[in-house]
Parts: C-alpha cells; structure tokens; sequence
C-alpha cells in the first residue's frame, strides 16, 4: 500500500535521506504496506530495530522494489513488549522477526516458529553496554521433532568433518529420505552489530572486512558506499572501477571453488584438484592488486587505497587468459560426465514460487529463473555505467546453480578484462566529511553470494544510531533447510556446498 | 574418458618445489613480518598508537608492536612520519611462544623452533590435525583447506586434516574462540588422543584480532588451551602457515 504512505520517502541504494522526514506510520499501516509491498513482487531487504528513548522502539523495513531500482523505506514506533507478527503473512519476515525478538525482546505476537537465531542475551537500550546478563545456552532449543515408527533424528555440529566453519543440523529421517532439516545457528557470534553503535570507528572497516572473510570485498563494498551516500562524497571513476574489479574477482574465485567443491562432493575429483588450485591463482590476483588475497585494505572509504598501474593491468590480463583456459577444461569436464551429472540433476530442488516466498537472493534464486542481481536491479558505482548479463537457469536444482555459478565465472571474467582495457583517469581516494547527522542510508550490492544490504542512521552527532547488516545468507539459510525436504541425507553435503552460504555472515 | 585424460595433460603439474626449492612468488604489495625502529621517533608522537586498530602498538614499556594482534593493515606506516615502521616480504613469522611475537627495535625475531625430540620422533613425519573454526571469518580457514590443494600437496610431508579429533594429533584453531563455541572446543580438544598440539592461526585465534575484548569472545585461545605454535596474520598466507608447520616438524631449521 506504498500509495497510502502519506509522503513518498524512497531511496535508490546509494543514495540518504533526512531521517525527520521519514514518515511514522501507524503499526496496522506499516504492517500493511509491508505486506502489500512483499505482494506486488517487493522484498524485506532488512527488518529491524532502532531503540529510541525510554522504551519506545523504531520499526524499520527496507523493502526493495527492484524492477524499479528504489528502496522503500517504512518505520513504526511502538512503546509496547510486543507487535503483531507480519510472518503468518509474509514468510520473509521469518527469520528477521526472530532476530528482533532476540536482540530486543520485542515480541511478534503469533509468529510460528519464534526460536533464537544466534543464542546471545538481549541487548539493553543502550546497546553499546554489554549484553544484560547470560543468552540461552547455544544449540538448546525445543527443535522441530517428527514423531512415527522408524523415525530417527541425525544431528551434526557444531564442529564438521572439513575445515568449515561451525553450524548445526538436525534432521528428521525416514531410512535415508529426509522429512525436514532444522538448522541452528550462533557458534561464530561476535557481536559485531552492538559494536558498530556509535561508530564508525578504527576498528569499523576491519569489521566489515571480517564480516564474512571469504565476502571482505563484498561487505567493504557496501559499507564505504554506505559511508559515501550518508556524506555525499562521490568517487572517482578509476575507484568505481576498480572496485568492480576486486568485486568481480571475489565472485570468481568464490565461485570457482565452489564448483570444484561441487565435484568432491560427487566423488569427481579431476574438478576438484584443478578448481582449487586455480581458485588460489583468482585469490593472487587480488593479492596482486593489494598484496592479501582475500581483498584486506583495498577498499576504504572515499575510494580505493591502491592503484592498478599499466604494467599490473598486463600482468592480471595474462592471468586471466590462463585462468580462463584452465577453468573451462576443469569446468567443462563436470557437464559431460554422466556419474556428475545424474547427481546434480534433480537434487535439492526449489521452485521459483517457494524462492519468491522465501525472498533468496543470489545464485540460489536465479538458479530458480529470478532475474534478480542487484548489479542490474540496485546499480551502484561502476555497473550505472556497464551491465554484467543476469545468469539465470531455470531447474532450481543443483544443476542449476552449478550452472549460474559457471555463467558468473565466465561474464565476470568478461567484464574484469573490459574494464582492465579501459582503466578511467582519476584520483584514488578522497577524503571524507563528518558523517551528518539524522541521516538513513542504504546499499546494496550483489557479492557472490547475493543481495549483502547495509542500512545505516546516524544520529544527532552524525554517529551510528544504528549500523544493520544483512548478509545474503540471512536470507537463504532457510532455502538450503528447505531444498533438503524429500532428499536424500546422503545428498545434503552436495546441497550445502551448492548453497554455500555464511556461518560468520549469519552470526556477526 | 578420453577428455578427462587430456584435462588432466592439459592442467599439468603443479605442485611447488618448496621447500627443497624456492617458495611460490608472494605479489610486491604482499606485507610480510614488520621492523620497527623507534630510536628517532619524534617526542610526544603517537600517531601510530592511537591508530591502530587492535592497539598492538604500544608505548607504555618501550616502543613494540604485538604481531599476535596485528592485521597487517599498515595504517601505521601510513601516518608515520618518519616510516619508522615497515612491512617486509618475509613471510617467516610462526612462533612457539606468545612471548615470541611482540618484537621491538631490539629483540630479535625467534623464529619456531620444532618439537621436542620425543614429539618430533612421533609427529615429524606424520602429523593429523583437526581443523576447528571458533569465531573465524573463513578466510585462515580458506587458507589453510588451501594447503591440501595440488599446488601445496600439504600430503607430502604427512600432514593431513582428519575428520575426527580422535584420529587427530591435535588441533589447527582459528577465530576469536567465541563463547558460543568455546564448549564444543574444549570438548573436541578434550576428544583428541594425548600426546596433542595445539596450533593458532591467524590473529583472532592468537589474541581476539579485531574482536578484541568483545564479551562475545575469549581472546583467541591462548588463555583456554596450551598452544604450541602461533601463526599471526590476518589471514596468514598460505606459504606462513606451511612454513609454521614444517618449521614445527623439523623440515625448516634456519
């Protein structure tokens, strides 16, 4: 119902706002024009808290509404322990409303499955103090249980078999057929969102940058554009530029891995051995450009801290042809070995339908057939100048995002060589003004995951009033979980490694 | 088959020669292990103190600089006005002890010194480790999966990461050991079959990294278990972390 909201308050990621604008709309309104939003093909980019004064809370939504590239942005403020919960209506809201009943004890009334997400004590009012007394002990939860004859439960985690980071399973079995999966987050918590309160501060980027280690790139990259929307700082071409590059880079060696990954788990270890060394030729890329493989200290805000002169943009040019090469043989192997790909076909399969739903983001929905990238839908830096192809397949299986993962590889490539060839002049850095204050900002940007939103507001120092991060596995935690229905056990390493989402990103 | 035969021509050999050759190039920007030199600091100047974000750089006792706690970020070297401290290339940085990694102007630089001859004779050529993530980002991670790939063949000098602590010869941690993990920790340490190590890799597992004195975390895991071997970085290079573990075993002396 955005037409009843009573001025129109929309922002293009990028792009702030004067927070006293922002009109307050009633809970009953606000619920509703989340709801109508969500129906007319919008998505709850983030839900979340801002304490005010006293006990009074501010309800925010960011509701994406990508076909016409702008954010709708919608608040509430309640005074009381609990609000009506928007789940029942819209699944989206799921796991955000369990994350603000956690960090806030703010109640949504009539959700369904209201459990903890990261296991921490709530947060007090004045949030930068530590957390009020002892969270519920991690992992203890009243899980999902199905009951019948020849029933079992298999529970995994925290500490898995690879060298992965900690999470845990529980799966309700019949023989081999899983019924459900109930996944139960919080071992990587750190607190880092009560911590950027106040801020931003010495220590903000390296948190951003710590995010989700293997994302540096991708949450840097939201954050300085964050910083820039809320200063009005624009960057120079050569920075928009190479920060596409790192971005790109990132999303090829993620990817790469990933495929090898995918191939190891059905046992076809040529892919394997090959993804994974040229993964690390992708990750000394980077390294090359800033000297750590992961991205660390390229970015800041106000631009980029290193240059790619002309003898380096040869050198990653020649990398790339070679990696290229190298990739597609490995790559190409896996589609045709029949062994490989009767277990990617059909196996963990998502409709389009319970992908919209779900609200997914990231290979995981496109592998469905949803043309949604927010390098195309929420265009910031480089890519409002040139457009990377949207790599869709339609099968929502683990074909299927095997297959958008190799399209991103190859049209990534593409684009780094394009862009190598024609480096704009400019300055690197710029530096960048108090932060205003009263001022609401969004990015997002499309990592190799997905959708990564960043939200900021400042406060009437030009401090964060609050500091939101919603890693693309927030979302799509819940797809993996429902993927698994009806599958194999045996299937599940295959289904996470195509999902691979974020322990670290999820727990902050 | 036949394509899988030629992929296989076509990928070639890859696996390093190091260390019985010379280590894979490290990229000219690559910031290696740093020397600091203070003697001609400007009086009253502490630009790099109050910069750095983990405060690894301290004044209070003499200049120093804690590499268990560095990011290797150089926003230090960035302010200094004299470039009195500098990241070099050398990727040598693993220690035995904690001690080890706070360097100043002085002291010189105690590299790891491998197990005592009684671990050595049982670990030195086969050496099982468990990975386990408390709080890490997934970059050591990644960095340390990395050294099982055929460019490092991490196989050929017996060590290997198993999937099971009780098959393991001690732990390889990474991550601020978070309080939501430090239980299942102890109990995978707890899990693991004496004689057992225990290695730290990266500067979360050393000393909180970036989440420092969070209360969400315990400052590494120095203060919960008996480390053998610390690994700084953020994350550490694939080729810090090899040259850790061989130094520990005994393939690395100098």
């Amino acid at each position: 119902m955005s037409d009843s909201v009573p001025e129109r308050f929309f922002l293009s990621s990028g792009q702030a706002k004067d927070i006293r604008n922002a009109p307050v709309l009633s809970m009953e309104a606000f619920q509703d024009a989340v709801i109508h939003a969500v129906e007319e093909g919008g998505r709850i980019s983030a839900l979340f808290v801002q304490p005010l004064h006293g006990r009074s809370m501010r309800l925010w939504a960011m509701l994406s509404q990508d076909s016409r590239s702008r954010i709708l942005p919608l608040c509430t403020d309640t005074e009381e322990e609990a609000f009506p919960s928007l789940t029942p209506l819209c699944a989206q809201a799921h796991w955000f409303e369990r994350e603000i009943h956690e960090q806030w004890r703010l109640l949504p009334k009539g959700h369904p499955w209201l459990k903890p997400i990261r296991f921490h004590a709530p947060y007090r009012q004045n949030h930068q103090q530590p957390p009020a007394g002892k969270g519920p002990e991690i992992g203890v939860t009243d899980f999902f249980q199905v009951e019948g004859e020849e029933i079992h439960e298999v529970a995994v985690g925290p500490v898995h078999a690879g060298i992965i980071e900690p999470g845990h399973f529980r799966f309700q079995c019949h023989g081999e057929e899983v019924l459900h999966l109930e996944i139960s987050l919080g071992y990587q918590h750190r607190g880092v969102e009560r911590r950027l309160l106040g801020g931003p501060g010495n220590r903000t980027i390296h948190y951003m940058e710590t995010l989700s280690g293997d994302t540096s790139i991708g949450h840097a990259t939201a954050y300085c554009q964050t910083l820039e929307a809320l200063s009005g700082v624009r960057i120079s071409a050569r920075a928009q530029v190479i920060r596409g590059i790192v971005l790109e880079l990132e999303r090829i060696a993620n990817h790469t891995g990933d495929m090898g990954a995918l191939a190891g788990d059905v046992g076809f270890l040529p892919t394997l051995s090959y993804c994974g060394r040229i993964r690390g030729d992708i990750l000394n890329m980077t390294g090359l450009i800033c000297g750590n493989r992961f991205g660390r200290g390229i970015l800041r805000p106000g631009g980029v801290a290193f240059d790619i002169d002309a003898e380096m943009t040869k050198a990653l040019l020649s990398r790339l042809d070679v990696a290229e090469k190298d990739l597609t043989v490995a790559i190409n192997l896996l589609w045709k070995t029949s062994s490989v790909m009767a277990r990617f076909e059909g196996t963990g399969a998502v409709s389009r339908e319970m992908a919209e739903l779900m609200g997914l983001v990231g290979p995981a929905a496109r592998a469905c057939g949803i043309e949604r990238d927010a390098r195309k839908d929420m265009p910031e830096g480089i890519f409002r100048f040139t457009q990377i192809p949207v790599s869709t397949w339609n099968t929502g299986d683990v074909l299927g995002r095997a297959h958008v993962r190799w399209l991103e590889i190859q049209r990534s490539i593409a684009f780094i060589r394009e862009q190598l060839q024609s480096l704009p002049e400019g300055q690197l850095q710029s530096t960048l003004p108090p932060l205003p204050p009263d001022r609401l900002a969004v990015s997002l940007v499309e990592g190799w995951r997905g959708e990564i939103c960043h939200v900021a507001l400042t406060d009437s120092q030009g401090r964060f009033a609050i500091y939101k991060i919603v890693d693309p596995s927030f979302h799509n935690w819940f797809g993996l979980a429902f993927a698994l229905r009806n599958q194999q056990i045996s299937d599940f390493p295959l289904c996470n490694k195509s999902f691979n989402l974020s322990y670290c990103g999820h727990d902050l | 088959m036949l394509d899988t035969l030629l992929a296989r021509i076509q990928q070639k050999h890859r696996t390093i020669k190091f260390p019985d050759g010379p280590p894979p190039e490290l990229p000219d920007r690559f910031m290696g292990r740093p020397v600091i030199n203070s003697k001609d600091c400007p009086s009253g100047c502490a630009r790099c103190v109050e910069l750095c974000p983990t405060q690894a750089i301290t004044q209070s006792e003499g200049f120093g600089l804690d590499l268990g706690a560095c990011l290797f970020c150089a926003e230090c070297t960035r302010v200094c006005p004299r470039q009195n401290i500098h990241f070099t290339k050398d990727y040598c940085m693993a220690v035995r002890r904690r001690d080890d990694l706070r360097i100043n102007d002085v002291r010189r630089f105690q590299h790891a010194m491998a197990l005592d001859q009684c671990l050595k004779r049982l670990f030195g050529r086969s050496l099982k480790l468990r990975q386990v993530s408390a709080g890490g980002c997934n970059a050591c991670e990644a960095d340390t999966n990395v050294l099982g790939t055929v460019g490092w063949d991490l196989g050929r000098f017996g060590i290997q990461f198993v999937a099971s602590p009780r098959h393991a010869d001690g732990l390889l941690i990474t991550g601020p050991v978070t309080e939501n993990m430090r239980m299942a920790l102890l109990k995978t340490y707890a899990a693991v079959p004496e004689p057992k190590i225990v290695i730290a890799v990266g500067a979360c597992a050393i000393s909180g990294g970036p989440y420092k004195d969070h209360e969400e975390v315990h400052n590494g895991a120095c203060d919960l278990l008996p480390v053998d071997l610390l690994i700084p970085g953020c994350p550490p290079h694939p080729l810090t972390i090899l040259d850790g573990l061989l130094r520990l075993i005994g393939r690395i002396e100098t």
